[in-house]
């Protein structure tokens, strides 16, 4: 178990690029930390310098108070899982299992324990004896599983470790991999690009960008107070909505309608000084229909229904908004790293409703705006302009 | 990805901070210096013997084909310039051997491409016995060229062979030009089809059995989804087989030395080069067709890869 | 089995038959040959009516054949050896390493490997006589190191490619220093790729016959498909075929051993890297 502190960490690479760029990150003993953010953003290669796996362009990397950079991976005392779980084909799972013993000179007979015991623990007892080839895919990543905790390391290092498996599996293993590292209280370095995983397996979650860490946060900070358009776009399904807004007066004007601002919102845009064209930020929860009205206050708009989605226990109604989709280089790349961009579907709202709403696809409804759970962002630096002081940052 | 080491780590570190910093940085550069220096090692030695197996005599049969060298007067040395290449170009000798062998080359390669590709589909397709077909298919490739050709050539001699029999009597079809051509190019055949069939076989099995399934449910025939999906998809491994047994069939010796030893006008570039050195033993004219034939080769790779964009194989090579 | 499915197979039994004929007929027609004493020989039967190893005993009486066969055998197997060991440093170098002329290397090396080997006799049998190789194993090893090494590295540099590299990686983290990981996870790895080049290259130094015909003088280095061809002037009075043969027959039969036990892997050596998944 331990303490893994990475201090103004950069990696550049021999072509100039720079993959990572100053990250200051304190893991606490224990803990389960996941890195997210879009492909090439960094988190991959954080990772790797963690293992050892790359070298450190600049700063140190500390595991238990000691600096490691110059360190084999060997020497680190680390487990890691990775995304093509890394399997030797050549060995049967309990070979595979029991490497990381037998390279440490463990005496077999404590080797054959600790394997049968993870084995047992993972539900693979049956499959000791079998080659990789003939496992299937959850549990080739469950082998994978065994042979990061047979070793009892200091840390687990995950690298997309649930990708290559399909949604049903994946959300059983997230469930079972938060509970074995719940119940071995090992440090976890979890890497991911799925946002749902982060959100529900992290401690923490760090979300990357670009090689920058944008904010660091438990799931619910990151979810309602997002530190700028990016995390806020990033974190939660369906994505927040955003539209072109200007602040007149009192007033937001929004292509949905204006707005009036409360007073959390008017002191806040005040004290930072915010420019006269924003952008607004609404998750799609924020939205009510007026018509069933149980929230109370705030302002309402009408819309016209595109698209109802009935999902049962909520619907999902989605509709333009005029003045098309607020843009900026943020909200570009996460249109294009989810596929929004492709489909156009950047240009329409989407608002979460009671299943029991009356709105009807062609049909206006009327809905509700809870402008306590609306953000206000500044479109040349993407900060969030809303978020209440003193939180904590980055 | 590209994994070129691009000049970029040769330039000093930008902007490296204060002491702690710089020395991360400078361990990287190490890094790559040395996984640089690690490669180059590791082709040295490869690199040091092909360049001398082949670029030191190419080299220096271009510094013979300027000289007057006869075997015989070894003593009469001398340098010549061009004159060797004009005995060659200026001779009959050359352009029969010439056209032979684009003759066999031209042939054996266009029927290898339809039988291989008709066994490579066999290969793919068949329902049963795959692995019994293509070991089958493989060993002709195997075989030592000398011991087939000496197989045709028994079955083709009268009195002898099988093949010889079904003619009428008297028949000795490897003394004539014309049939004993089309002999070799059926011996060519029989033994370089195999490779061409598992290039293409290769080739097919890249064609995704979902984009034949679309094809068939978009109304095409067996032949029109071979025509317009199988083909067209199978290009590039098709220009590859092509560009591989026409260069290779362009050296034909061994088939032709066993069944003909080149002659009734059946000699093909390397008999005659190799009729020169032997018979001849005239190092000077020798080197100069060695080189000749040597430009042709390069002709042909070149047309290949510039005209119908074949792709060296492995020239992407990446991680 | 439906009707239907029952002429579906029959037709691709028909077409494997006359595939496996296609390709073995000659081969059985030699070997045929080979087994008849000289009163049928020319009876063109393609079995024998009268088995006989007098043939056999006859070549392996000879030094002729007997020396072709280990000069055969000693040759391919140091050439073979010679280029393994060159072609899986570079091939390495290729797959695994990031360095500049990587590319160079490559088109080289398939540059080099289209040689019309024609083109090196003249100059190689001028040097090799003055460097007094010439009729030596050496002065065939060399120029079999044209196609030998090109092919080597080819074929393994495709194989390396295959090979997932993640997993030493993986090893590393595991605890195991690079060379535990080397030895212990990528040698396992990579042997059946060293194998079947092994094969292949074996296979080219053991078909080769421009050179072994023009480089050689003697029986001292003479491999066994130059010497099958100088058989025939060797008596006046017996017709060489038997022999002749008899030597085919010897020389094929490793081949066919190779094919029966590594088919799969040997088409694999042929095919890769040619074309691109």
């Amino acid at each position: 178990m331990a303490e893994i502190v990475l201090e103004g960490v950069t990696k550049r690479f021999p072509d100039g690029s720079v993959a990572v760029k100053d990250v200051d990150l304190a893991i606490a003993d224990g803990e389960f930390v996941i890195l997210v953010g879009p492909s090439g953003c960094g988190k991959s290669t954080t990772l790797n310098m963690i293992a050892g796996l790359e070298d450190i362009t600049e700063g140190t990397l500390r595991i238990d108070d000691r600096v490691v950079n110059d360190l084999a991976p060997k020497e680190r005392d680390i487990a890691m899982v990775f995304q093509s779980y890394a399997l030797y084909p050549h060995m049967s799972v309990r070979e595979n299992m029991g490497f990381p013993l037998r390279l440490a000179k463990v005496d077999k007979a404590t080797v054959d324990r600790k394997v049968e015991e993870a084995a047992r623990v993972l539900d693979l007892t049956g499959f000791l004896d079998r080659k990789p080839a003939h496992l299937s895919g959850g549990q080739r990543q469950r082998v994978a599983m065994g042979r990061a905790i047979v070793r009892d390391p200091k840390a687990f290092l995950m690298d997309e470790p649930l990708s290559n498996l399909d949604a049903k599996l994946r959300v059983q293993m997230r469930t079972q991999i938060s509970r074995l590292q719940r119940s071995l209280g090992t440090t976890t370095v979890y890497v991911t690009h799925d946002q749902v995983e982060a959100m529900t397996l992290g401690d923490r979650v760090v979300v990357m960008r670009q090689g920058v860490i944008q904010q660091v946060g438990t799931p619910t900070e990151l979810y309602d107070m997002p530190r700028n358009l990016f995390v806020a776009g990033f974190i939660g399904s369906p994505a927040m909505n955003f539209v072109n807004a200007s602040l007149s007066g009192g007033l937001l004007r929004t292509p949905l309608g204006d707005l009036p601002l409360d007073d959390r919102m008017r002191g806040a845009l005040e004290r930072r000084d915010a420019p006269r064209e924003v952008i607004l930020g609404l998750r799609p929860e924020a939205f009510e229909d007026a018509s069933l009205a149980r929230g109370t206050g705030g302002p309402v708009v009408t819309a016209t229904v595109d698209v109802l989605e009935s999902l049962g226990s909520d619907a999902y109604v989605y509709f333009g908004a005029e003045g098309g989709p607020a843009t900026s280089a943020e909200l570009e790349e996460l249109a294009t790293d989810s596929g929004r961009r492709d489909t156009g579907a950047a240009a329409q709202i989407v608002a979460r409703l009671d299943a029991a709403t009356r709105a009807r696809e062609g049909a206006p409804v009327e809905l509700r705006v809870d402008l306590g759970k609306a953000h206000v962002f500044d479109p040349s630096t993407g900060v969030n302009l809303t978020r209440p002081d003193g939180t904590a940052g980055p | 990805m590209s994994t070129a080491a691009g000049p970029a780590d040769t330039r000093p570190p930008g902007g490296a901070g204060p002491g702690r910093r710089t020395k991360g940085r400078a361990a990287l550069s190490a890094g790559a210096r040395q996984e640089r220096r690690l490669g180059w090692l590791l082709c040295a030695p490869a690199v040091l013997v092909m360049v001398a197996v082949t670029a030191y005599p190419i080299g220096y049969a271009v510094y013979l084909s300027l000289q007057r060298y006869d075997l015989r007067f070894p003593a009469r040395a001398e340098f010549v310039g061009l004159s060797n290449y004009g005995a060659v170009l200026s001779s009959p000798y050359w352009w029969d051997a010439f056209w032979v062998t684009l003759f066999l080359t031209v042939v054996s390669v266009a029927i290898e491409l339809v039988l291989g590709m008709g066994l490579a589909l066999v290969m793919h397709r068949t329902l049963f016995w795959r692995g019994t077909v293509r070991t089958a298919v493989l060993i002709p490739y195997g075989i030592v060229t000398v011991v087939a050709a000496f197989s045709w050539q028994y079955a083709w001699t009268p009195e002898l062979g099988y093949l010889a029999e079904l003619l009428p009597s008297g028949e000795a079809p490897l003394t004539e030009q014309w049939p004993a051509l089309w002999l070799i190019v059926l011996a060519e055949v029989w033994k370089t089809t195999p490779f061409m069939a598992l290039l293409l076989l290769a080739g097919l099995a890249l064609v995704p059995e979902e984009t034949l399934k679309a094809a068939m449910v978009d109304g095409a025939t067996a032949w029109q989804r071979f025509t317009q999906v199988v083909l067209p998809l199978m290009k590039p491994a098709i220009l590859v087989a092509l560009l591989f047994r026409t260069l290779d069939a362009f050296r034909i010796f061994d088939n032709i030395y066993v069944l003909t030893s080149g002659a009734h006008g059946t000699g093909s570039l390397s008999i005659l080069g190799y009729n020169n050195l032997f018979t001849a033993l005239n190092l000077g004219i020798g080197s100069a067709i060695s080189v000749l034939i040597f430009l042709c080769v390069g002709i042909i790779a070149f047309t290949f890869v510039k005209l119908f964009g074949a792709a060296a194989p492995g020239a992407e090579v990446g991680r | 089995m439906s009707a239907a499915g029952r002429t579906h197979a029959t037709r691709w039994g028909v077409v494997n038959v006359v595939v496996v004929l296609y390709a073995l007929f000659p081969v059985w027609w030699i070997a045929a040959l080979s087994f008849k004493d000289p009163g049928t020989l020319t009876d063109g039967d393609y079995i024998p009516r009268k088995w006989t190893w007098e043939n056999y005993r006859g070549i392996f009486e000879t030094s002729e054949f007997t020396r072709a066969l280990v000069n055969s055998i000693g040759i391919a197997l140091i050439a073979t050896t010679i280029a393994v060991a060159l072609g899986t440093m570079a091939a390495y170098a290729v797959a695994r390493l990031r360095f500049p002329g990587k590319q160079v290397l490559i088109g080289m090396s398939l540059l080099i490997a289209m040689f019309p080997p024609i083109s090196l006799v003249s100059p190689l049998f001028d040097i090799e006589r003055s460097i007094g190789v010439f009729d030596t194993w050496l002065g065939l090893i060399i120029p079999y190191m044209t196609f030998s090494l090109p092919l080597a590295i080819y074929t393994l540099s495709a194989f390396f490619r295959e090979i997932p590299w993640d997993l030493e990686k993986a090893a590393k983290v595991d605890g195991a220093t690079p060379a535990q990981a080397f030895r212990m996870v990528i040698v396992p790895l990579a042997a059946p790729g060293v194998f079947t080049t092994a094969i292949l290259v074996f296979i080219f130094c053991w078909n080769d016959f421009l050179f072994a015909i023009s480089l050689t003088s003697t029986e001292s280095a003479r491999t066994v498909p130059a010497a099958i061809a100088f058989f025939t002037g060797s008596s006046q009075f017996q017709q060489p075929t038997g022999s002749i043969a008899a030597a085919a027959v010897v020389i094929t039969v490793p081949i066919v051993v190779f094919v029966l036990l590594f088919q799969r892997r040997i088409v694999a050596g042929l095919t890769s890297g040619a074309v691109k998944g």
